[in-house]
């Protein structure tokens, strides 16, 4: 077999657009690609992708692979992952970039182990090994307490990298770019499980992931009730609200709250932290945030490490007056 | 006929333990095991025996709990078995210590499911909270070429099919698939239960069953890593917090938010 070449992004589409999360794999893999003296290629998988191929390539693609099959107009996990397995090996790819979204945690480990080979997960930076030309992924460990680098022992090098990391390039309409379409052979039997129902819990207001400002709560609320002070401040901010995981467990807000490891990773400028105590976990989640801003009883308390601005003291006599007064200063 | 649950359960050092107490070795790659904080189940796979306990509570079915590792603590590793589960498989070799791989692991866990034959459902949680890879499950299921269903939050078992509620970014899904089958689960699942003292009288008489690589018919030419690890570190975190005061807590308040407003945040 010829040796595997080439940084091969897997595409995600919104609404017939390429998604956010696909724009910033393709930054990452145009860096790569171009210390390893690759191609940059993307594959998009649906019914249809023209509308994303010429946006591929204008953040950064050389190369798009359009995948198509009418079985793939639904996201389906068994059928994607049937169609970027031929993809694979029909094409041979060094590196695989997968954006580790609600889809590609599950898509990226069972791809590689369907390609018998390793993956990195959940990475915050990859790089190319000047020395050996080889994928380097960095990747916290341990809650996030610490940093692991990997490297991959087989081709192709499979990266699953968190969301929000990478900043998409600045597009350019006029860049150039192959379009190739690949249909893929798919039967719908090879789907093994049907999604019945999909609901959706969370407020119609801005979301969490995309908020410039959010306001969480924690254990340190002591219940659902406070949670309608910090709807209020994020109502004021123009922001939404998140909470930690003991406040979810306890069962006082949604589980789409959850900011973490095992939740959502925020990039919010401000991330305003209310009796949250900053446990590795909770802090894996919005390490992104610009300015942390804690406040908590406990002077002793992890957050005070990792926040810009602390206010020591019960919420319940900070959180009103803060309010108010960010409301006039808003209005003023 | 009874339901045949295995529920894959990992011995970690304890996430919940004192951040001073977490240390790593930067010249042997490793973490340090905390002398005097005893290990604990990974959170996430106590999640997945309660969704086995949960079915069990409902039908006739046995629970199997397996689990891999180069060294257990006998009294941890019994905990499922003092919740109400039926049987435990304990896989244990010097050569089973590369867990940052999951290639590896899961190469190991698909023998053992293989030589106990027979499994309905595998039940495995998200994730470890040692090495956080969530994908041992997933590349259980395709070494052994289950139909998969991840991070669910309710899981039932009728006529051969598994349903299962999951969560997603807004909310959940229902999702089915035929038996035979493997879920993983969350802490959404709700609190597992705790042992009754009837169960950890149970679980005292009860022997596991070790297995190494041997009696698992494997060798280490078989168990060829996927993935390096380069370097292992803590990372540099921490900044100068900047404390507003004011003449009390409300007036604190008020002061963050003139501050916040000094810096064009608002
Ligand atoms: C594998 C794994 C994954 C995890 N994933 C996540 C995740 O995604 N997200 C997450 O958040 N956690 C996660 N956790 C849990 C995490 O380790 C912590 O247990 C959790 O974040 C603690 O939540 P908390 O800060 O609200 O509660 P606590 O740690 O109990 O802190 C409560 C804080 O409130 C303060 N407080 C109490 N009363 C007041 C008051 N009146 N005024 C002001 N302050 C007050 C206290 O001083 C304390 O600091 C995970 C854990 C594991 C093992
Ligand atoms: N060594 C192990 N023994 C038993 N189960 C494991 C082991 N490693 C992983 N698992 C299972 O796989 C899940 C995910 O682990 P991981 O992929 O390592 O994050 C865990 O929650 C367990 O259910």
């Amino acid at each position: 077999m010829a040796e595997a070449t080439g940084v091969l992004v897997l595409g995600e589409l919104a609404g017939g657009e390429l998604a956010s999360v696909s724009q910033e794999l393709l930054a990452a893999g145009r860096k790569l690609a171009d210390d390893l003296g690759e191609e940059l290629t993307i594959a998009l998988l649906g019914a249809s992708v023209e509308g994303a191929s010429q946006q591929a390539i204008s953040y950064g693609a050389d190369r798009v692979y359009a995948v198509t099959h009418p079985l793939l107009e639904e996201y389906q996990v068994d059928l994607n992952l049937a169609a970027l397995e031929s993809l694979c090996q029909e094409t041979n790819p060094n590196v695989l970039l997968i954006a580790r979204t609600e889809s590609g945690r599950e898509l990226a480990p069972r791809l590689a182990f369907r390609l018998g080979v390793g993956l990195a997960q959940d990475c915050l930076e990859v790089s190319v090994d000047p020395a050996a030309k080889r994928l380097l992924a960095n990747r916290p460990v341990y809650g996030g307490n610490a940093i692991a680098v990997i490297s991959c022992d087989l081709t192709p090098q499979i990266a699953a990298v968190r969301p929000k990391v990478y900043e998409p390039l600045e597009p350019d309409p006029s860049r150039q770019g192959q379009v190739v379409s690949f249909p893929v052979e798919l039967e719908s039997s090879q789907a093994r499980t049907r999604i019945v129902e999909r609901v959706e819990e969370t407020s119609t207001g801005i979301k969490l992931e995309d908020a410039r400002v959010v306001v969480s709560g924690g254990r340190g609320l002591g219940g659902p009730e406070p949670f309608a002070h910090l709807e209020e401040l994020a109502k004021v901010m123009g922001g939404a609200v998140g909470a930690s995981r003991a406040a979810v467990d306890s069962g006082w807000v949604p589980v789409a709250y959850q900011v973490g490891l095992t939740g959502k990773t925020i990039t919010p400028e401000i991330y305003i932290m209310v009796a949250i105590s900053g446990a590795s976990q909770h802090m894996a989640g919005c390490s992104g945030a610009k300015v942390i801003v804690a406040i908590n009883k406990d002077s002793e308390a992890n957050i005070f490490r990792e926040a810009r601005y602390g206010v020591v003291g019960d919420w319940e006599q900070i959180i009103p007056a803060f309010t108010a007064a960010v409301r006039e200063l808003v209005q003023s | 006929m009874a339901l045949k649950i295995g529920v894959l359960a990992k011995q970690v050092i304890d996430p919940e333990m004192p951040m001073a107490a977490f240390r790593v070795d930067s010249d042997a790659n490793k973490v340090v095991t905390p002398p005097n904080i005893p290990p604990v189940v990974n959170g996430f796979d106590e999640n997945a025996v309660e969704a086995a306990l949960l079915l069990k509570d409902a039908q006739e079915a046995t629970i199997t709990v397996i689990s891999s590792g180069t060294e257990f603590a006998l009294d941890v590793m019994k905990k499922p078995l003092s919740m109400g589960a039926d049987e435990l498989i304990l896989l244990q070799d010097d050569a089973f210590g590369n867990t940052i791989d999951s290639f590896f692991t899961a190469r190991v866990l698909a023998e053992a499911v293989r030589k106990l034959e027979g499994f309905d459902l595998i039940i495995c949680g998200r994730q470890a909270s040692d090495w956080d890879n969530a994908q041992v499950p997933l590349g259980l299921a395709e070494l052994l070429g289950l139909s998969c269903i991840a991070l669910c939050r309710k899981v039932d078992v009728s006529d051969g099919k598994v349903t299962a509620e999951c969560t997603t970014p807004d909310g959940y899904e229902v999702v089915e698939a035929d038996l035979p089958a493997l879920v993983t689960v969350s802490n959404e699942l709700g609190q597992p239960r705790y042992p009754t003292l009837r169960g950890i009288m149970a679980a005292t008489r009860k022997k596991p069953t070790i297995w190494t690589m041997s009696d698992l018919g494997m060798d280490s030419a078989e168990l060829e890593p996927r993935v390096t690890l380069r370097s292992l570190f803590v990372p540099e975190t921490g900044q100068d917090c900047e404390y507003i005061e004011g003449e009390n807590a409300a007036d604190a308040g008020r002061q963050l938010a003139l501050k916040l407003r000094e810096d064009k945040l608002i």
